[in-house]
């Protein structure tokens, strides 16, 4: 039981470390190193911060200050699947709206939370330049044009089914 | 491998030339950011793997290039020698491209671009009026090049203005020169080029820092994207000849993190730029040394002011602070600091390859050279478009965008983003340039050009404005920080339809307070689009207000749903998609909606194919 419950927590100093050794502990580079941190957890774990905090000498305010200012940071959880819808003004005059509330309602959460099952996290951004495909989805980095709310659940459905083929692949 | 000097580069073009036959067929696709939302990178591989199929291999090459603008028709293709173009090519094109064109020498008559005004069908890309009416000093490099290769850069004469300026010009000769030819900052304010470089050049420091902000906040504006990751080279090259102009030793490219392939195709510039000598020790054999450093933003529209760049830069919040000292004089870390967008660096190697005389005959008497708009929203012709500054607004939208899709009226083209402001249509014959732009209340900004048609509502484009710039407020300045969200609250509540006449005289005199009174250019020019669509349109408000209307039919609380009873079929599509449950009906009678349960969430509108739904 110990050793389970000791597991993530011993490998965020050691993934840290790594990460600071690509940036020579340079304070300068505090936020491409909160990148990788994020990359690596899909979050900001309270415990990466604390060690980055007296690995670098930084006081923790200043570490969560940072974190919390920048919209790219999260510092609970996400969803193993992404979904942001561009909220930009090429895709807003196109009605990405309603496509966002067909997501909320879909999932139901709102944008910046995820799933209770942690399957998926929505978010949306200001805008990605794609504006000739607006409205624009990107699941999981792919991105998907001339999204209407009418092809948000089947967006979502193929995004399932594929896990539910990779999990049984997986156990047969 | 090194390259020596100015001579060893003019070698270096010709035997690259050399390598490459002339004759040979080449295939180019748009490999940006939006065609891989049409599959572009799936296109590739098909092709690659078809020509390899076909036996072609070595005799026909597939590269990937930047993005040459026309997002509206991507996928695009183009095949040469001949400069025939296809468009909106999908993988399942792929073996008729290669058996019909690259074989038998046939044109694949489904895939030409079709030209709206005419009629006719275009083979060249060369003919299609959406390239042809523009100005493409900056944007023409990107279909030809693979941004991924130093040699395809080099070899349209990439890095010989670094060579030149480098091998024949003194600093202040080339500051000289970028004054002569009237360059502005492309960012939004203007400011002249030449006369910032001067300011960084004369402050005191040795060590002095250039910067390309290419953190392009701007909601519908991607042309700072589109040059980054599809002609990276140039724009290293002109932050280089500004280093040296200046006298700084180090730069930085500040890219937002949201454009990933910008990140990655600049990053990669950078790496060959090196190993070429083009950056790093003794450049070219002289004894300037300069290098470039890539951060990535994170995520904060702010972070475009220069002064929160800054911190940004220094790993600290973006938060901005108090102009004067000005970065020219202290910038990061105290050092005097050169910050110009990525657009106004990409003119700069121009200027110094052709002279300031020819680059000043392009462009209106106070706005020189080209702008890049990125053309959006309810357009025919989406894209990017290069025009000489001083083209009108009619020119650019009808002559290049195609006019308004689906026989709609233009109501208004919204400029400059967030800061900038909604010009009606009836001003579509002015010029753009920088100072016409202002004295209608709206700003050249970075070059966003979103527009609208009936079907918009200007005080939702307020509303919306407002909602972005509450989000993107650092909350440094209380009138920023708090005026945004009481004006949003005016806002909403006249598109809730409660608003008061009163309300508009609040609105204005808040909007005024707000931009007096906020220290950077964020909170300034945050009520731009409250202000312009009040000047503008002040008979939206009105109606929202007094008749409880919303013109454009897109405010909820003021538009109801209902079914045509002669238009609809009883197909039942509609209520099976109704999430509320609001649609009720039978065979062979016309359904209805129950205004009662209807959240107005458009999904019935967008559902119906017989156009029976019916919004007002």
């Amino acid at each position: 039981m110990a050793a389970t419950c000791a597991a993530p927590t011993d490998g965020i100093p050691k993934t840290v470390d790594k990460i600071l050794g690509k940036y020579n502990s340079d304070k300068k580079w505090l936020i491409s190193i909160l990148f990788d941190i994020q990359n690596e957890f899909r979050y900001l774990p309270r415990e990466a911060l604390q060690y980055l905090s007296k690995k670098l000498d930084i006081p923790m305010t200043d570490v969560y200050s940072i974190a919390t200012f920048y919209k790219a940071f999260s510092l609970t959880p996400r969803g193993k699947h992404s979904v942001t819808v561009c909220m930009g003004t090429a895709c807003h005059v196109r009605g990405s709206l309603s496509v966002l509330e067909e997501f909320e309602r879909q999932l139901e959460v709102r944008p910046g939370d995820t799933t209770p099952d942690k399957m998926f996290s929505l978010s949306t951004v200001s805008c990605l330049g794609c504006c000739a495909m607006g409205p624009i989805a990107v699941v999981d980095e792919k991105y998907h044009g001339q999204v209407t709310a009418n092809k948000v659940k089947p967006l979502l459905d193929a995004v399932k089914k594929a896990d539910a083929g990779a999990a049984a692949k997986k156990a047969a | 491998m090194r390259i020596k000097n100015g001579e060893d580069l003019s070698k270096l073009r010709k035997s690259i030339m050399q390598k490459r036959d002339k004759n040979r067929r080449l295939i180019t696709v748009c490999g940006g950011t939006g065609c891989r939302a049409y599959g572009c990178e799936d296109l590739i591989a098909a092709l690659k793997n078809e020509v390899e199929k076909s036996g072609l291999k070595g005799k026909v090459e597939v590269k990937a290039t930047g993005c040459p603008g026309f997002c509206e028709r991507g996928n695009l293709v183009v095949i040469y020698p001949e400069g025939i173009f296809y468009q909106r090519v999908k993988t399942e094109d792929v073996p008729d491209i290669i058996k019909e064109t690259i074989v038998g020498k046939k044109i694949v008559d489904r895939l030409l671009f079709v030209d709206q005004v005419t009629g006719q069908k275009v083979t060249y890309e060369k003919d299609v009026p959406f390239y042809k009416k523009q100005t493409r000093l900056l944007l023409g490099n990107n279909g030809i090049v693979d941004p991924t290769d130093i040699e395809d850069y080099i070899v349209i004469g990439g890095y010989s203005a670094l060579a030149k300026a480098l091998s024949t010009m003194k600093p202040e000769k080339v500051i000289e020169e970028v004054k002569k030819a009237g360059l502005r900052g492309r960012g939004g304010a203007g400011f002249p080029a030449g006369l910032k470089w001067e300011i960084t050049r004369k402050a005191k420091g040795t060590q002095k820092y250039v910067v390309c902000n290419a953190d392009e906040g701007d909601p519908g504006a991607f042309m700072d994207r589109s040059l980054l990751e599809g002609n990276p080279h140039s724009i290293l090259e002109g932050l280089t000849i500004g280093a040296y102009a200046i006298g700084a030793s180090n730069g930085f490219v500040y890219v937002r993190n949201e454009y990933p392939l910008a990140v990655q195709n600049v990053t990669l510039a950078v790496e060959q730029a090196r190993e070429r000598g083009l950056l790093g020790e003794k450049i070219l054999g002289t004894d300037f040394s300069f290098d470039v450093e890539i951060v990535r933003g994170a995520g904060a529209f702010v972070c475009g002011e220069e002064t929160a760049l800054m911190a940004s830069i220094e790993g600290a919040r973006g938060v901005p602070k108090q102009r004067p000292p000005f970065p020219s004089d202290r910038g990061i870390w105290g050092k005097p600091t050169n910050i110009n967008n990525v657009e106004t660096w990409a003119n700069v190697p121009i200027i110094i390859e052709k002279g300031a005389d020819w680059y000043s005959k392009i462009g209106t008497k106070g706005s020189k050279g080209t702008k890049i708009f990125a053309l959006v929203g309810k357009i025919n012709n989406t894209g990017l478009v290069e025009v000489p500054m001083g083209t009108t607004i009619s020119e650019t939208v009808y002559g290049i965008g195609g006019g308004i899709p689906n026989g709609k009226q233009l109501k208004a083209i919204q400029i400059g983003g967030p800061s900038g402001g909604c010009i009606p249509k009836t001003f579509i014959d002015v010029p753009i340039d920088y100072d016409e732009l202002k004295k209608l209340g709206g700003m050249m900004g970075s070059g966003g050009m979103v527009v609208m048609d009936e079907d918009t509502c200007m005080v939702d484009v307020a509303k919306y404005f407002l909602e972005f710039l509450l989000e993107e407020s650092c909350g440094k300045c209380t009138t920023c920080r708090d005026g945004i969200e009481r004006m949003l609250e005016i806002v909403t509540r006249i598109t809730d339809g409660n608003g008061t006449m009163k309300d508009l005289d609040t609105l204005s005199e808040l909007a005024e307070v707000v931009r007096d009174a906020s220290m950077c250019g964020l909170g300034q020019t945050s009520p731009n689009p409250v202000l312009s669509t009040l000047r503008h349109f002040r008979d939206e408000y009105v109606a929202h207000i007094k008749d409880k209307k919303c013109p454009g039919r897109v405010c909820k609380a003021l538009i109801t749903y209902s079914i045509e009873k002669d238009k609809c079929t009883s197909c039942g599509a509609c209520k099976k998609r109704c999430p509320q449950g609001a649609i009720s009906g039978e065979k062979g009678k016309p359904y209805k909606i129950d205004p009662s349960k209807c959240i107005r969430c458009n999904v019935c509108y967008e559902t119906c194919k017989f156009g029976a739904i019916k919004k007002e």
